[in-house]
């Protein structure tokens, strides 16, 4: 049998969860869920080794879906290794019940398979499919600690995607709709490979009114302002793996979806410019992140508006478009995967050690606990965009691409920035340094992940090896 | 695509808004499941018709699917529901009935404005159909901002979601229909009533969305 790492993407994730969820005990499923992971990491990561498999009528494995599929198999696979000991930790201090812990596992694992066919989807149909598979099991997953907040968190969530998902639905028929009359009725007429090659004869009208759905639908779940409501919320209430797992993949799966979409309008020459529309509504999801981050009271929320921030300008770069910006678009998504995660996991570790998220009740925890503590200062320079680190050269290349473009445009966008490094520094210095707060318990960290993670971030901006800068050129170009 | 075949999908995707309207003004909790069980009899019906319309069977799976889980199953679930925890009373609506209905008649227009001016190469049916089926998606949004009650958040969940299969059935060949509709009923059985009604209920000791709001993660 020939070696077919796209079968291994959805095999690997779809037999673990099974697994996880009919073996008796729970003791286990750590270490299944974190082993899983790895594999379908290792199966991602050949991708860039193997020849790619032809497009066939449901799976499509391009240049443009590889760099998101390694991405997001790689931070899922840390996040599964940081996860396995945050949960025991959840454990033993009897937050959840060890009972949970398989519900928990198989739900992660089933949230990968759901990234993997998203990503993997040559089908408009199948792909929507998948992201309201990646929904329902988040929704669960940010219930599962079924307190008063949790609850309320996941009850919004699931009201918002619901209906941000039905909108995309309403867009993916009429995609259908307007392909129907050019490609025959049937399944021909949702391949996205042939959607792409006949954009230019579908009825254009059409089109408009069903990019308007997906932009409605899938910008629902990238947070995009004003449709980012559930996110604050579903970010600092489920555990914080899943927070991690929510901004640096789900939120990037949505966008995939969004930028295939935006390809095909690009295609038809009399279709209305999706680039405007993206270009406003990721601006104001900048500015409003920004703003957002200053009075906030609760360290998860902080990062969450700070995604809110960033997903924005990620928008704002592929909305731009043109060689020069969605490659930065690209960086940036991600830079922004790897750091915020990294983020993510110290902040999981910061809370397990106070015992709270509020952010009064921490202070100095680069002298308490230094290794957690300077980790999260490293973090939060590096979503501040500091020079030494990797963001700095993606968001550096957007406001160049912005300057070159539209210069009147990189004056709210600069701002934005500003305003939002202001506040990261203001709120790191309430948690990072001065005298010590709050409690101290003491907690078992795994500092790998969040290491390795942060390692990568510095390394990009020293050096991105040729390799990969002709890959993300070559995906720029496709993205128009 | 001609005469009376027309004329019965048009009646029956009209009927469906017609009844979208019916839910934006029910106050009790009893007569919303009631009409909510009428609109998926309406849908099953449409479904029906446009399975023998375009000669595909495979909808008649979804026309079965419309009328046994959601006019049945569904409406006596929540009945019993609501009867256990007992809240027969009124609902409260945001902004009162009659502004609410009027601002339904202003996205009516606006679903046939923009669908009527977008669709103008596609087959009359088609183009009836989505019309319509963007009328009973927005009217189910409405329904779901106005309404602080979980219970009626979902009836305008569902009846949203009942515009969206009236859209894909309409749409001509459209495949994986049956497994859209099979989807979405799964998200509702799971989802609503497994798991958040009874937590709610069991945390709260309400299911008035309104009493949730109350606990706010920021100043809590």
């Amino acid at each position: 049998m020939n070696f077919d790492p796209v079968t291994l993407l959805l095999a690997i994730p779809t037999v673990a969860a099974l697994l996880i969820a009919l073996m008796p005990g729970s003791r286990a499923s750590a270490t299944l869920n974190t082993g899983a992971s790895s594999l379908t990491f290792l199966a991602a990561l050949s991708l860039l080794f193997v020849e790619r498999p032809a497009p066939g009528a449901y799976l499509l494995v391009d240049e443009f879906s590889t760099i998101f599929l390694v991405l997001i198999n790689f931070v899922s696979f840390t996040t599964s290794v940081f996860s396995a000991t945050y949960v025991a930790h959840e454990v033993e201090t009897g937050r959840v019940t060890p009972g949970f812990l398989r519900l928990y596992h198989a739900l992660y694992q089933a949230l990968t398979l759901a990234f993997n066919l998203a990503l993997l989807s040559n089908n408009i149909g199948i792909m929507w499919v998948a992201i309201e598979l990646a929904t329902l099991t988040t929704v669960v997953m940010v219930g599962i600690y079924r307190t008063h907040a949790a609850i309320e968190a996941a009850w919004k969530y699931f009201i918002l995607a619901s209906v941000g998902i039905a909108l995309a639905l309403f867009g993916t028929i009429l995609v259908y709709m307007a392909a129907e009359p050019v490609l025959g009725a049937g399944l021909n007429a949702m391949i996205w490979t042939d959607l792409v090659s006949h954009a230019a004869s579908l009825e254009p009208a059409m089109l408009n009114l069903a990019f308007v759905f997906l932009l409605l639908g899938y910008g629902t779940k990238i947070g995009l302002f004003p449709l980012h409501a559930w996110l604050p919320d579903a970010h600092a209430e489920g555990p914080t793996p899943i927070t991690a797992v929510l901004s640096g993949l789900l939120l990037n799966v949505a966008l995939y979806a969004l930028l295939r979409c935006k390809m095909l309008m690009a295609g038809n020459p009399g279709a209305l410019a999706p680039g405007p529309l993206m270009i406003l509504m990721g601006l104001v999801s900048l500015l409003f992140g920004a703003f957002m981050l200053y009075r906030r009271h609760d360290i998860k929320r902080l990062f969450a508006y700070s995604s809110i921030e960033h997903m924005g300008l990620i928008t704002f770069a592929f909305g731009l478009g043109g060689p020069l910006a969605n490659f930065a678009g690209l960086l940036h998504m991600v830079l922004h995967s790897l750091t915020k995660s990294a983020i993510f996991f110290s902040v999981g570790d910061i809370s397990q050690v106070k015992g709270t998220q509020k952010i009064a009740e921490m202070g100095g925890l680069t002298k308490t606990n230094p290794l957690i503590g300077w980790g999260l200062v490293i973090g939060v320079a590096a979503i501040a965009g500091l020079p030494p680190l990797g963001i700095f050269t993606s968001e550096f290349l957007t406001v160049s691409a912005t300057l070159a473009a539209k210069p009147w445009l990189a004056l709210p966008l600069v701002l934005g920035l500003l305003i939002a490094v202001g506040a990261l520094f203001l709120q790191l210095n309430r948690i990072a340094f001065g005298e010590p707060k709050g409690a101290n318990h003491k907690v078992k960290c795994s500092y790998i992940p969040m290491f390795v993670h942060l390692a990568l971030v510095l390394a990009a901006c020293i050096y991105l090896p040729a390799t990969l800068v002709a890959w993300f050129q070559a995906v720029a170009r496709l993205l128009g | 695509m001609h005469g009376l075949t027309y004329d019965i999908a048009h009646l029956l995707a009209g009927s469906l808004v017609l009844v979208s309207f019916m839910l934006l003004y029910q106050d009790r909790l009893y007569a919303l499941l009631n009409v909510y069980a009428l609109h998926a009899l309406v849908l099953a019906a449409s479904v029906a018709w446009q399975a023998y319309a375009q000669g595909a069977p495979h909808l008649y799976i979804t026309a079965a699917i419309a009328l046994l889980f959601k006019a049945i199953l569904i409406p006596v679930v929540l009945h019993r529901i609501i009867v256990r925890l007992g809240i027969h009373r009124e609902i409260e609506t945001v902004g009162g009935i009659g502004l609410t209905v009027l601002l339904g008649m202003g996205l009516v227009a606006l679903a046939m404005v923009v669908t009527l001016r977008a669709t103008e190469g596609v087959d009359l049916l088609a183009r009836e159909d989505l019309a319509f089926a963007l009328a009973v998606v927005l009217l189910g949004l409405l329904m779901m901002v106005t309404r602080r009650n979980a219970v009626s958040q979902v009836v305008g969940f569902m009846s949203l979601e009942n515009g969206l299969v009236l859209a894909a059935t309409g749409a001509k060949g459209m495949p994986l229909v049956v497994e859209i509709s099979v989807a979405f009923s799964i998200l509702i059985a799971f989802i609503v009533i497994g798991i958040f009604l009874f937590r709610i209920r069991e945390r709260f000791d309400t299911v008035d969305v309104g009493a949730l709001d109350r606990y706010r993660g920021e100043h809590g």
